[in-house]
């Protein structure tokens, strides 16, 4: 346990956790209130008029998306601007390199403490959609937190990776314009891939949002088939290791200079 | 461009252009402006598409509309379109307008000239509109070519989007004023999602209990909604002269309070 505590990978988790404690007001209203008026205003209102999918209601039907994508975003949010303020203002990870701490270790820190944030979100807005009267089945309140778990690490490592080449936080809104949002439109959260047009539809293959919806969705519809079931998690993983091995490179590349 | 600056003019209009001027001449109009440009129109038209094109084909069926029945895309498109209005003179009355305040005291240094500080605030307000009146004309040129509204509709609309924007514009200088560090960005951040979810753009406000339908007509993103869809697909001319006198009021409140806010911050 002595070990476990005092290993460097703990303490650059314990650092994020610390700055975070005392800065979660900050990134509260992201995290828990906005889910919730999504749920309201896309789930109950826009629902409204959308006819039920399959035999599902819209409430229903959208909320394993809506897990997904809080996870992604999240996962996209802290790795962006918190990786760049660590590398450009703070030095944070300068620093580290002159300590026990390896790059492995401020890479797998960094992505335990995104997983922490991930989580609490997930737990909280599984809370939320119960309390707003929208069922959550026992298989999701099971598999969602770890089929979030999986998407964080596998959107964060990436996003780690490149915000460790990024000199200019411009780059982020790019990011965010051009990567993000055409991610979040092809991924199937607010509506199936079906009624993309059929040349941007193979984007979603790619997805590892869409591939993190469909587990969520497969769970709370209780459609689950081992064959697509075993692919969408190969996908997610291959996110997540070409992540890490970009990550590596990059952080290697910039304590270098 | 001239080569040599204007100089001040003894006018109220030639003091605004030369603030007008500083901006144009401060910008840097390289790629990554361009750029910009382009993802500022990207986002207006990825919610069209997202919510647009796809729940509208979930939806298959006509919403009705001040009595007219119309297509979801058609009914969600001009909301769209008052909301990244909305977002683009921000951009610029919001957070450009605070590091000029606060940080780089821009202002502090204008006003060392002859120009006051009500054409420093008309010339801010103009530089955000025609940023983001750009981004609405060429909104409204995809909404004429995807045929979601008659083309003689989208050119009355168009003054409309100038109208939003200088409101919303105004407005946000007179918040910014009050903003006392970024952390309060989040603030504003979180009033300006909570209205864009709730104030009809993306279904109308009538689903709400009455008491919440009332609250939600009380508010600003409502009437500019209203006045952009009114005009895109045909409303009553009564309600849309209303939502006009709303946003008159709001930009007459708006430079009032930032013109105040200001002369007292830069005395200070």
């Amino acid at each position: 346990m002595e070990f476990l505590v005092s290993h460097p990978t703990i303490t650059v988790l314990e650092r994020h956790l610390l700055l975070y404690r005392r800065l979660w007001r900050a990134s509260a209203f992201s995290l828990f209130v906005v889910p919730a008026l999504f749920l309201l205003s896309m789930g109950f209102g826009v629902g409204s008029f959308v006819p039920r999918i399959g035999n599902t209601d819209y409430a229903m039907w959208i909320v394993p998306g809506l897990l997904a994508l809080l996870a992604f975003q999240t996962a996209v949010n802290e790795s962006t601007m918190g990786i760049y303020t660590d590398f450009e203002w703070i030095g944070a990870f300068h620093v580290m390199r002159h300590t026990r701490v390896r790059i492995t270790d401020m890479i797998v820190g960094w992505l335990l403490y995104v997983l922490v944030v991930v989580e609490l979100a997930t737990v909280a807005f599984l809370v939320v959609s119960w309390a707003f009267g929208v069922p959550q089945p026992a298989l999701v309140v099971l598999v969602a937190p770890l089929v979030c778990a999986l998407l964080a690490v596998s959107v964060a490592a990436p996003t780690t990776a490149f915000a460790a080449t990024v000199r200019d936080e411009g780059h982020f809104h790019l990011l965010n314009q051009f990567g993000v949002m055409p991610t979040i439109m092809v991924s199937g959260v607010f509506f199936p891939v079906g009624q993309l047009p059929a040349p941007v539809r193979p984007l979603a293959w790619i997805s590892p949002l869409w591939h993190a919806t469909e587990i969520n969705r497969a769970a709370a519809l209780d459609s689950f088939t081992a064959g697509p079931l075993t692919l969408h998690v190969a996908v997610l993983l291959a996110w997540a290791v070409l992540g890490l091995v970009w990550a590596r490179t990059a952080f290697q590349r910039r304590l270098a200079s | 461009m001239a080569a040599t600056t204007t100089a001040p003019g003894r006018h109220v209009a030639g003091r605004v252009l030369s603030v007008l001027e500083r901006n144009v001449r401060a910008t840097r109009f390289g790629p990554s402006y361009w750029v910009m440009v382009v993802a500022g129109l990207f986002e207006p038209l990825f919610y069209l598409f997202t919510i647009g094109a796809g729940i509208g084909a979930l939806i298959n069926r006509s919403v009705s509309y001040a009595g007219l029945s119309v297509t979801y895309p058609e009914y969600v498109a001009p909301g769209t379109l008052a909301v990244s209005t909305v977002s683009g003179v921000f951009g610029v009355s919001v957070y450009s307008f605070y590091n000029k305040l606060r940080h780089a005291r821009v202002f502090e240094v204008i006003l060392t000239s002859p120009v006051g500080s009500f054409e420093v605030i008309l010339g801010e307000l103009i530089w955000a509109v025609a940023r983001s009146g750009l981004f609405g004309a060429l909104f409204l040129g995809v909404m004429a070519a995807l045929d979601l509204a008659a083309p003689l509709r989208l050119v009355l609309a168009f003054p409309a989007v100038l109208l939003v924007g200088t409101a919303f514009g105004a407005v946000g200088m007179a918040i910014t004023t009050y903003v006392r560090g970024w952390q309060d960005f989040d603030v504003v951040t979180m009033v300006q999602t909570g209205l864009m979810l709730f104030s009809g753009t993306f279904f109308p406000v009538t689903q709400y209990p009455a008491v919440v339908t009332a609250l939600v007509e009380a508010l600003p993103l409502y009437h500019a909604i209203e006045l952009l869809r009114g005009l895109a697909l045909g409303g009553s001319g009564l309600a849309l002269c209303g939502h006009v006198g709303y946003l008159v009021v709001m930009l007459l409140a708006g430079l009032s309070v930032t013109r105040r806010r200001m002369d007292r911050h830069l005395r200070a």
